[in-house]
């Protein structure tokens, strides 16, 4: 790619506000998951009594929190996935036609 | 996830003889033929037979054998990416898990889970933008190709190495049960079939495979599930108090149970699955066989959506074998009381429990037909290592027609599927439990780090990531031989040199400390050049300017 091409999409103004929102967007998405996935393995290491206090009958807790973090993960695919095919791809449609 | 079971067994040798010690797949009998299963495999094999025909007619350039010319939906994506995670040993291993340790082994399916929205977020765009056949064009992308090429090639070749072994002996020992034949009989099925998938339908044939199983995996275990709870009248609080009413162990079986006596290995292996899936060869091509990034974030939104729910599925499963397989003394042996066949078969004798022979068989067939996917789409990924890696890449340094390549392509196909039989064979009697979990540490440790920093960390050098890359993969590998797993198990030594069976928790970090210190002290001419392409090839990765599109072949 050209030197200046490079320079010329770096400093558009729409790349700017792609790159910043989406990073953003991206790390957010990501230190979720890991934050929610280690809370919950913390947890079954060393509050496992927490975890087993019956909630409905045979039912413990450890089965809405598991079914949980197994669900917040499909859910969390699907907010970036919903954002990156909207906002972000117009924007980058925007940069690119703007580069050619 | 496929071999889920040897990952499990890795764990469970290390906490507790819970399960998988003796009586796991290595411990099978000859099963009696099944006719309904015989003749249902035979009807996929000639169907998928039929498409690899249709595949080879319209395979006639290296991009259409190595991402079937960039012209495959989301959709048909995202289930060819779950197919590839659900594996029989994951669907007969996590529910035999549950079915014998309850709430646990929803642990581990979570495990498997959560690596997905961390590569759709950090990593699906860039890897679009900036790669075209394997992950190793975008780690080499500004660098020197001939050192990174080759690590992601040795990262892409162990990992490959290591999950088809332990594929293969758990697919003899599985279909030497299910369907008896011979052992070795099997190894040679599954070789010559996965040969013929890859070498002359290439991606495009072993794709359909995928996703005719992923269809077939799915409806088959939905309906097991749908009758149990028609057994319990939907009643699922009823459902679960009879699973504590007859389980051995009582209300135990609802709670977070042992499996974490040792936080350091749970934490590990949690690092390895969860960082793991982001380093996958086989699953980071699927990437490069739809048209544009917008089809490649459906098609993972796809794949965790079936994926969870067959995680879900299999939850019920076991739980259904604890109230109706373990109840009843048809599928129980009436001397030792243990599961008629080994530790695995909750799965089949469920099927037989609520469908009769006719559900059993059709599971039966399923589950050969998995084997027979998740193995082709391995042996494609490290097919394509050698054929664009290290002889288009390196050996030729770009200039090869693409004929060329893909020829070389598949003759490697034809050597990888030969040594698969050969290393199927001679791994039937060993322990070969700890293979995935390598994998995955590897994926994690090597594929991984050098994939992120090289989009995200500008200060990233060829020095840097080569040494930080094999580093990671050496670590990995070395803790993993002197680990309990190993070193005790396998080599049959007394004390491990190692305490720890799972490496990822020191492997990764200590790749992404080599990269970042022997890339912060290069001064080489090299290095300069690393610094200066970044730029390009950030405009690039992020906007996909100049690159030429996976699907314009």
């Amino acid at each position: 790619m050209a030197a200046d091409l490079v320079s010329r999409v770096k400093t558009d103004p729409n790349f700017i506000e792609l790159e910043a929102k989406r990073g953003a967007f991206g790390w957010t998405i990501a230190i979720s998951m890991v934050v929610i996935y280690f809370a919950f393995i913390f947890m079954v290491a060393f509050f496992k009594d927490a975890l087993s206090v019956q909630v409905y009958g045979v039912i413990t807790l450890a089965f809405p929190l598991g079914i949980l973090v197994l669900f917040s993960a499909f859910v969390l695919v699907g907010i970036y996935v919903v954002r990156a095919n909207g906002e972000f791809d117009d924007l980058t449609k925007k940069i690119v036609e703007k580069a050619r | 996830m496929r071999s889920l079971l040897a990952v499990i067994a890795t764990l469970f040798l290390t906490v507790g003889p819970a399960f998988a010690e003796g009586e796991g797949i290595a411990a099978t009998t000859k099963q009696t033929t099944n006719p309904i299963a015989i003749s249902m495999f035979v009807a996929f094999v000639v169907i998928t037979l039929i498409i690899t025909y249709w595949a080879a007619t319209r395979t006639r350039s290296a991009s259409d054998f190595y991402t079937a010319g960039g012209g495959i939906s989301g959709f048909q994506n995202g289930l060819a990416i779950a197919g590839d995670y659900m594996s029989a040993a994951s669907f007969l291993g996590i529910s035999a898990l549950v079915a014998t340790n309850g709430f646990d082994g929803l642990i581990y399916s979570i495990g498997f889970l959560v690596g997905w929205p961390i590569l759709v977020s950090l990593m699906a765009e860039r890897l679009r933008n900036l790669g075209r056949f394997t992950f190793a064009d975008v780690i080499s992308y500004r660098f020197a190709q001939t050192p990174l090429r080759l690590l992601a090639a040795c990262g892409t070749l162990v990992v490959v190495a290591f999950y088809l072994i332990a594929q293969m002996v758990g697919a003899g020992q599985l279909i030497k049960l299910l369907f008896g034949i011979d052992y070795i009989y099997a190894e040679i099925i599954v070789g010559v079939l996965m040969i013929c998938y890859v070498m002359f339908g290439g991606m495009l044939a072993t794709t359909w495979v995928q996703i005719i199983k992923a269809c077939l995996l799915l409806s088959g275990a939905s309906l097991m599930c749908l009758l149990v709870l028609i057994h319990f009248n939907f009643d699922i609080l009823g459902f679960f108090t009879e699973a504590v009413r007859v389980s051995p162990k009582h209300q135990a079986v609802m709670n977070p149970g042992g499996f974490v006596a040792n936080p350091v290995e749970t934490i590990s292996l949690g690092i390895a699955l969860m960082f793991g899936t982001a380093g996958l060869p086989h699953i980071l091509m699927r990437f490069f066989t739809v048209s544009n990034a917008k089809e490649a974030r459906k098609s993972i939104f796809y794949a965790t959506g079936f994926v969870g729910y067959f995680y879900i599925l299999t939850f019920i499963i076991g739980f259904g074998a604890i109230t109706l397989v373990y109840t009843n003394p048809d599928y129980l042996d009436p001397v030792t009381k243990a599961l008629k066949g080994g530790a695995n078969m909750p799965a089949i004798w469920l099927a037989d429990a609520v469908g009769g022979s006719y559900l059993q068989g059709f599971i039966a067939a399923v589950a050969f037909a998995t084997i027979l996917a998740v193995v082709s789409g391995l042996t494609l990924a490290g097919a394509s290592a050698i054929s664009h890696d290290i002889y288009a890449s390196v050996l030729r340094h770009g200039n090869v027609d693409q004929k060329t390549e893909m020829q070389v392509s598949k003759v490697t196909t034809l050597f990888i599927g030969a040594a698969a039989i050969g290393l199927g064979i001679a791994f039937e009697t060993q322990n070969v439990a700890f293979m995935v979990g390598l994998a995955f540490a590897i994926a994690a440790s090597s594929n991984f780090p050098i994939l992120l920093l090289s989009v995200i960390w500008p200060k990233l050098t060829t020095r840097g990531a080569t040494i930080g890359g094999f580093v990671g993969l050496l670590t990995a590998l070395t803790l993993t031989i002197l680990s309990p797993a190993v070193w005790v198990v396998v080599l049959g030594n007394k004390a491990p040199v190692w305490p720890y069976s799972n490496p990822a928790l020191f492997s990764m970090p200590l790749a992404f400390v080599c990269c970042w210190f022997f890339s912060i002290t290069d001064s080489s001419k090299r290095g300069v050049i690393d610094l200066d392409g970044f730029d390009a090839q950030y405009v690039r990765s992020q906007t996909g300017i100049g690159a030429a599109g996976a699907s314009g072949h």
